[in-house]
Formats: C-alpha cells, sequence, structure tokens
C-alpha cells in the first residue's frame, strides 16, 4: 500500500478519449506536461477514429514528448466513454488513472491538487468538483446553471451520493478501484460518471474531493433539452433502484 | 444494504408513525390526515430553496476563462516551435 513512503513509486495514467479534438489535444498534452514535472506519468490517447486527424497530431506530440510517455491506442469509431477507459486501462501501466476531458474544460493545472489530496488522505478515488467554494464553472448560461443545480439537489435528496458534483469526470482511481466499479456500470454518457462516483460511495471507498474550475467553451450548445431531462430523471430512478 | 431499501424503510417508518398517531388521537384526526400532504409540501418547498440558494450562490469563474486563453497561447508556441500541428481546422 502506498503511504509513508517518501519515495512512493506512483505512477498515474492520464486517460483521455478523444473524437475530433486535433488542436486541443496538443494544447492538454503541452498543459500536463507543465503542470506535472516531477511526477511520473503517462498520458493515453483514447481516439475514436476521428476525420479531422487527431491522430496525426498525438504522432507529432509523441516525436516531441516520447512514445513512452504519450501512448496513443485509437479504436475505429465512437464506442463510448466507459468502453474508452477500459480500453485506455488494458494499455495502462500507472498504478493511479485519471480521466479527464480533452476540452481544455477540465484544467491540468489541477493534477497536482489530486495528486497530493490523494497522498495526503490515502483515498481510493479523488473527484474534481464544480459546485464548491474554489471551483466554479464559466460559460454557463442562467438556465444550465438551473438545470445544473436542480439536477444537483434531486440526486442530493434521493440518492445521498456524498460528493457535491455527481456528473463531473475529472478524477483520479486507484486503478484496481477503477477496474471494480467501472465492471458493475452499464449506464451512459454523464449518467455513466454519476454511476460510477455512486458505486463507489456504496461499496465503501474512500472519496475525496478537489474543488476545479470548469470553462466551457462550447457556447451556445445546447447540450440540455427536454430529452436530456429525461434521460437524467431515468438515470436517477434507476441508480435509486440499483444501486 | 441497497439504497433504495433505506429510502423504503425511511417511509415505512414515517407511514408507521403517521399510522400511529391517527389511531391515538394525540393530534386532532383533521390535521393527521393532512399530514402527508404538509410533508410533501415542505419537501418541495426545501428542494426550491436549496435550488435557489444555490443558483444564487453558483461559484463562477471568469478570470479562469482569461487565464486559459494564455495558456492556449503559450501551449501553441512551444508545440509550433517544435513541429507539432496547431491549426484548428
Amino acid at each position: 500500500m502506498d503511504g509513508q513512503n517518501k519515495n512512493q513509486a506512483n505512477k498515474y495514467s492520464i486517460i483521455v478519449p478523444t473524437y475530433n479534438e486535433r488542436l486541443n489535444i496538443g494544447l492538454i498534452v503541452y498543459l500536463i506536461f507543465k503542470h506535472l514535472k516531477d511526477v511520473d506519468f503517462e498520458v493515453i490517447v483514447v481516439d475514436d477514429g476521428s476525420p479531422d486527424g487527431t491522430q496525426d497530431v498525438v504522432k507529432q506530440l509523441q516525436k516531441v514528448y516520447g512514445e513512452d510517455r504519450i501512448l496513443l491506442r485509437p479504436r475505429p469509431k465512437k464506442l463510448g466513454l466507459g468502453t474508452a477507459y477500459i480500453h485506455g486501462m488494458k494499455h495502462a501501466s500507472g498504478n493511479f488513472v485519471v480521466i479527464m476531458d480533452a476540452d481544455l474544460s477540465h484544467h491540468p493545472k489541477y493534477l497536482p491538487r489530486f495528486i497530493s489530496k490523494q497522498m495526503e488522505t490515502r483515498a481510493d478515488i479523488v473527484t474534481g468538483t464544480r459546485y464548491v467554494k474554489g471551483g466554479g464553472v464559466h460559460g454557463w448560461n442562467l438556465m444550465r446553471k438551473l438545470t445544473s443545480r436542480g439536477a444537483n439537489v434531486l440526486a442530493q435528496t434521493f440518492l445521498w451520493p456524498g460528493v457535491s458534483d455527481l456528473t463531473g469526470s475529472f478524477r483520479l482511481y486507484r486503478k484496481s478501484v477503477l477496474e471494480d466499479i467501472i465492471s458493475s456500470c452499464v449506464s451512459k454518457g454523464y449518467v455513466f460518471q454519476m454511476e460510477m462516483i455512486v458505486r463507489a460511495s456504496r461499496k465503501g471507498y474512500h472519496i475525496e474531493e478537489v474543488p476545479i474550475t470548469f470553462v466551457d467553451r462550447v457556447f451556445g450548445s445546447s447540450k440540455l433539452g427536454g430529452s436530456e431531462i429525461v434521460e437524467y430523471l431515468k438515470g436517477l430512478a434507476y441508480l435509486l433502484v440499483t444501486t | 444494504m441497497k439504497h433504495i431499501v433505506k429510502i423504503l424503510s425511511l417511509v415505512v417508518a414515517i407511514t408507521a408513525l403517521w399510522i400511529g398517531l391517527l389511531q391515538s388521537s394525540v393530534i386532532p384526526r383533521s390535521h393527521t390526515w393532512l399530514l402527508p400532504v404538509y410533508f410533501v409540501v415542505s419537501l418541495g418547498c426545501y428542494g426550491l430553496l436549496m435550488v435557489g440558494v444555490g443558483l444564487m450562490n453558483f461559484p463562477t469563474c471568469p478570470q479562469e476563462a482569461l487565464l486559459l486563453q494564455e495558456d492556449i497561447v503559450e501551449a501553441k508556441e512551444y508545440l509550433k516551435q517544435r513541429g507539432v500541428d496547431v491549426s484548428s481546422s
């Protein structure tokens, strides 16, 4: 068990699923390397057959940073987030796994904080939360904030999840823990993220939170329509009954 | 124990309490019959209050967007010099 040992050999495998992120992937890799200077890590890019040339950019990045630090493990087409994580984990040599989005809504500057939080508390999972002081969101209009807050209150009331941000996908997992929970999760999309953290909570894993800021650069995208709300309620009901 | 079992036990306990109150007439019957309604309405009001309070105190970070833009410029410079394609199309 890692813990008090100062020279503990922790390695962090950062899994970044991508689809059409030819510019962002370079930026995020640069920022990861900038903020994790003395850390043993690898970046695993799971690209789902992006037509925009994302994989070509990753190969260029490999020339700059090394093929041992940047692993390109693509898939033929869009196959879903859960399977992207599983696929990434198969190639992960670290004992910890970080999952994050490629579009820079998750900023790599928080990675050291995730790592130190885990070391201090020996947590199994450290999850980023946008909803506490020190964290925050930029780029959401009032409607988006309202639905987010409403969804959160519902989830807290009925699920008692033990975390403040259920749908966030910027997380650090102990690899063995991620393998355990992911095998029992069946949902898709953001309900998948909820299912992961709720199942982890039910199984008694030690979960800590770190405030993060989330900059939504996809302005004007109507991610929250009526059907999204219905999907959410269905997901909530599913989690209520099966976890 | 599954979460739903916990919730159902809570509901059963509250229902038992309610039935007990009905039978023992500690509170006048007319009020007791309405207790579940009061309960649900209060829960709803509490929920709306939480949504409103949360909305007012929703943490935002406009400065982060600016910092991000600076990071992007820095990253593009570095990568361009090293032969990585940083065009967005």
